[in-house]
Order: C-alpha cells, then sequence, then structure tokens
C-alpha cells in the first residue's frame, strides 16, 4: 500500500511556551520532518521607533526598556550613548563603571533565563529552577540599585540616575561569591549531561558563512566559531581597561556552529561577566554620577550609529538629529530579528522537535524583534 | 581603511559616477565632529557599489551591519551600515529618493542574506519599494494595514476593521 505523503502545513503559536514570546511558525511538514518553518513576527509591533520621534530625548528612556526587557540595562546605555555622541556629552568616569557594572548584571540575568528555559524546552525542568532562584538575587540587587526589577531605566543622558547605596558593592561581590561556583553546579547539571549533548550537538548548524551573511551577532555569532565581541573589537566605554576573556564555539558536541556552541558559549560568558564585575568594583573611582546637561537636550543636525554588545550582541543605535530637541528618526537594530530572520533557511530539513531546541539556543526575544 | 580613501578607490572604479563625501555634524561649540561622515551615492548604482565593496579584497565589507531609512520630508535617505569582519573597517553609505509613494531602490539581498528582513521592514514602515526582491510583503503590520507608519506625514485609520484605534482620554470628563 503506497503511504499519502503530501505536505503538511502546520501552525505553532503565537501563543506557545516554547516560542519565547508572541511569534508564529508556519511548519511545512513530512512527515517528523521539516521542509520549512517560516516565522511570522509583529504581533507585538509597538512602533518604539515612532514614539521615539514624538517624545524628547530625556523622554524616550523609559522606552528603551521595552526593546529587549530582558537586557533592559544594554538598551538604555545604548541608546544614552548614541544621544551623548552626537550631542558631544561625556559622561564621568564613576557613571561609566556604574554602567558596566549594571550592564554585566544584566548580562548574568538574561543569560540565566536564557541557559535555563533551553534546558526547559528541551526537557530538563530543574536546572531552570536554578536559573530562576539566582536571577532572583541578582533581580534583588538590581532593585536595590535603580528601584525596578525588570524595566531598569537606569541610564541617563549624562550618566545614571542613581549611585550605588552604601554596603551595595559588598551585596554583590557577596552574590558573585556564591554564584560563581553554582555555575560549575549547572555545568554539571545540564552541560555535561549525555541527553542536553544528544539533544542538542550537531542540531541547528550555523556555519561561520552563513552567521555574517545573515548577521548574526553576539553568542550566535561566536557559537559559529568567530572571535568578536564589539566589547574587545571596537572598545566602548570603560571595557579596554578589563581583563577578561571572549568564549567561542568549539564543536565539541557534534558541529561547531550547533545549539550546544551557542548555549556553551552563555554558560561562560556567565563566568567572564563576574570576573568583569569583580574588577569593576576594585577600580570603580569616587566622584559624580551624572554631569550636568541642559534641560533640553538639542544635539546639532546629523546622524550616528553606535553600536553596543548587548546579551543578545551587537545592539545598534541609528540616531538621527534635525537639531530640535526630538529625534527625527531612532532605529534599533537588534540581534534577535537577524537571528529569526535565519530560521527559515536553517529549519530546512530539520526535525520539528529540533525547532524548539533551535529557536531557544538563539535566545530570541519577541518584543526586541517587533519593538 | 578611511573614508577618503574608500572614497577615492571607489571613485576609480565608477567613473563619471557622483560618489559624494558628507561630513557629520560638529558641535556648534568646540567644532568637534560628533556625528558619522558618510558616503552619499547615486540610487541606481547602489547595487553596483555595494558588489564592489563586497567583492573586491582590499574593502570586504562582508556584513550588512544595518540597513535602514530616514523620511526628511523633502526626500527619502535608505542608509547602510557596512561592516567588515576581515579588516575591521565600517563604512556609512547612502541613496537619496525622491519622496513619492513610487520611490524604489535595487534589492541586495543576493549580496547579504539579512536584507531580505531589512528591507521588508523599510518596505512596510516607509513605503519604499525595493526592485526584484523575492518577497517583498509587510513584516510588521497585518498585510491590510493602510499607509507607512514611519512616514513623517501618516495619519492613523480611524479604525481597523471596526476596532477604534483611539480611546478616550480618561481625564476629559
Amino acid at each position: 500500500m503506497e503511504l499519502n505523503t503530501e505536505e503538511m502545513l502546520l501552525n505553532m503559536g503565537p501563543q506557545h511556551p516554547s516560542t519565547h514570546g508572541v511569534i508564529r511558525f508556519v511548519v511545512k511538514t513530512d512527515g517528523e520532518v521539516m521542509n520549512a518553518a517560516v516565522p511570522d513576527i509583529g504581533y507585538l509591533h509597538r512602533s518604539i521607533e515612532k514614539i521615539a520621534e514624538k517624545a524628547t530625548y530625556n523622554g524616550f528612556m523609559p522606552w528603551t526598556d521595552r526593546v529587549d526587557y530582558l537586557a533592559a540595562m544594554n538598551c538604555n546605555v545604548a541608546y544614552a550613548m548614541a544621544v551623548e555622541k552626537l550631542a558631544g556629552i561625556e559622561i564621568s568616569r564613576r557613571a561609566e563603571y556604574l554602567r558596566v557594572i549594571a550592564m554585566e548584571l544584566n548580562r548574568i540575568i538574561s543569560h540565566l533565563l536564557a541557559v535555563g528555559s533551553l534546558g526547559m524546552d528541551v526537557g530538563a525542568y530543574t536546572p531552570f529552577v536554578h536559573a530562576l532562584r539566582e536571577r532572583e538575587k541578582a533581580n534583588d540587587l538590581i532593585e536595590e540599585l535603580c528601584g525596578q526589577r525588570l524595566t531598569y531605566n537606569y541610564a541617563r543622558i549624562g550618566g545614571v540616575i542613581y549611585d550605588m547605596t552604601p554596603n551595595w558593592d559588598k551585596k554583590v561581590l557577596a552574590f558573585l561569591d556564591q554564584f560563581e561556583p553554582l555555575v560549575n553546579e549547572f555545568d554539571r547539571l545540564l552541560t555535561d549531561a549525555k541527553i542536553l549533548r544528544k539533544r542538542l550537538g550537531g542540531i541547528g548548524v550555523v556555519t561561520a558563512e552563513d552567521a555574517i551573511n545573515y548577521n548574526l551577532v553576539g553568542p550566535n555569532l561566536r557559537g559559529s566559531g568567530i572571535m568578536f565581541d564589539l566589547r574587545k573589537d571596537m572598545p566602548y566605554s570603560v571595557y579596554p581597561e578589563l581583563d577578561f576573556e571572549i568564549p567561542v564555539g568549539t564543536g565539541e558536541a557534534g558541529a561547531l556552529g550547533d545549539c550546544f556552541d551557542r548555549y556553551n558559549v552563555r554558560m561562560k560568558e556567565m563566568r567572564e561577566s563576574v570576573k568583569i564585575l569583580r574588577q569593576c568594583f576594585e577600580r570603580i573611582p569616587a566622584g559624580e554620577h551624572q554631569v550636568k546637561v541642559p534641560k533640553k537636550i538639542r544635539p546639532p543636525a546629523g546622524d550616528t550609529y553606535v553600536r553596543t554588545e548587548s546579551t543578545r550582541g551587537d545592539l545598534g543605535v541609528y540616531l538621527v538629529s534635525d537639531g530640535s530637541d526630538k529625534a527625527c528618526r531612532v532605529k534599533f537594530r537588534c540581534g534577535s530579528f537577524n537571528a529569526m530572520s535565519i530560521v527559515e533557511k536553517i529549519s530546512r530539513g530539520m526535525m520539528v522537535a529540533d525547532l524548539i531546541a533551535f529557536i531557544a539556543s538563539l535566545d530570541i526575544v519577541a518584543p526586541e524583534i517587533d519593538r | 581603511m578611511t573614508l577618503e580613501h574608500i572614497q577615492r578607490k571607489l571613485s576609480e572604479f565608477f567613473k563619471g559616477v557622483p560618489i559624494e563625501l558628507v561630513e557629520g555634524a560638529k558641535n556648534p561649540v568646540s567644532q568637534a565632529q560628533t556625528g558619522d561622515s558618510c558616503l552619499v551615492v547615486p540610487a541606481d548604482k547602489i547595487k553596483d557599489v555595494c558588489k564592489t565593496l563586497k567583492t573586491i579584497e582590499q574593502f570586504s565589507f562582508d556584513c550588512l551591519s544595518n540597513l535602514t531609512a530616514v523620511d526628511r520630508k523633502d526626500k527619502f535617505e535608505v542608509v547602510y551600515h557596512l561592516f567588515s569582519y576581515k579588516h575591521r573597517h565600517s563604512l556609512t553609505l547612502k541613496a537619496i529618493l525622491p519622496r513619492e509613494d513610487s520611490a524604489h531602490v535595487e534589492t541586495l539581498e543576493d549580496l547579504w542574506g539579512c536584507a531580505n528582513w531589512l528591507e521588508r521592514e523599510v518596505y512596510d514602515l516607509f513605503g519604499i519599494k525595493f526592485d526584484n526582491h523575492s518577497d517583498l510583503r509587510r513584516i510588521m503590520l497585518p498585510d491590510d494595514w493602510i499607509g507607512h507608519p514611519l512616514r513623517k506625514d501618516y495619519k492613523e485609520e480611524e479604525d481597523y476593521h471596526g476596532i477604534s484605534t483611539t480611546r478616550p482620554s480618561l481625564l476629559s470628563s
């Protein structure tokens, strides 16, 4: 008897826990194997870039949190840096250090959720709970610094809104002391687990050539073996003074650029962030956390493109000023958007269940795709 | 490679094509340059220029870092930010288009894969068409949406499928 083998169209999302937000995939399958998974985005489009044209430069700051709610600190700082560059504002060294401390804590927070939820997506529930427990502790520390746990609104044009509270540095260092050994525990729970390696190794392989062609950034790019980190290669803020390594994918679980490599880069990056944080607390100078800037900021007419290394990689802010107190155009170039555009290509010939591992390993955040 | 250098080399490749270097914004007090300088390329030559920039070894712009547009009220600017992983240099290119509904420019999707989605986003939000694009559909907004929101003269429709797009202020009554 002949089996009927016509292509089947399946709908995944937009409301589905494994899509990490409101995203829809149109999955064309032939049995368990996909011919393609076509992403359909835009469900969370709030036109943040249009809002930027209607708000003043300072007034837009809280909106930048909503671009990438898991790495709000990085979005704050990226936007502030773009305005400062165009307006020619130099901020104090203390403010630079406070920003880096906040950003690296944010990186740990975001990566914890990334690796935790990746574990859960492929069937390991326990590490997720451990990751969230550690994330809560880091959230508490950030809350003490700026008052919020998710949408921080901490950076200001000209510095940061608050200085550290007394003894906050000791609390963070105590957290790091207990957190660093726990990364090893995560390694035992997840990285060395045979099932996870089988589930991620050799799946969703993105070659270095494809990664550059589709402009994957951050851990997704480094997972494909390319040693590139804006903090080192196009340094900004105080990163040139700090000593840290850039982890890259090695292909140890199967192929270079597979899901495991992207996952492992994030795992290793948490250790580097701990290293950076310790150095920052040793070096942070005394001084003002905010420099005096005019109440109404009017950068000269022109444009600038500032690239920063966010948790999800290269976060570019393209800022155009027409000389007034409102931006003429602000564009956020986000890592998740480009990561989604490669899904259709990589998903060809992949198993349906592996699509979930692949999406999780890209660490996409839906609001960052749609803005 | 500096911008002047790239401009000089490009002018050698494209004789007779005006490739203009525009200096970035300056601080009115200190006169220090704060904005980015860029090259303005005729819109009908953008694909040829980008192909040269990608393939010639000394440029090697293997990455399209960003592609977006700006509505300047009297014209559209399509802005390309290129980056080279090989030489670690970057470049800003601009193509000026007339500000009309028929504004169009050649697609770059066969040079850089990421251009496909970035161009769809520009088409969706600005209404600029990309010639020979394989899949020029809206990406953020629904297919039946009217207008292009990031244009400066965009006016929101009163309703979308009977759903009001405004809500009365809670403070007015």
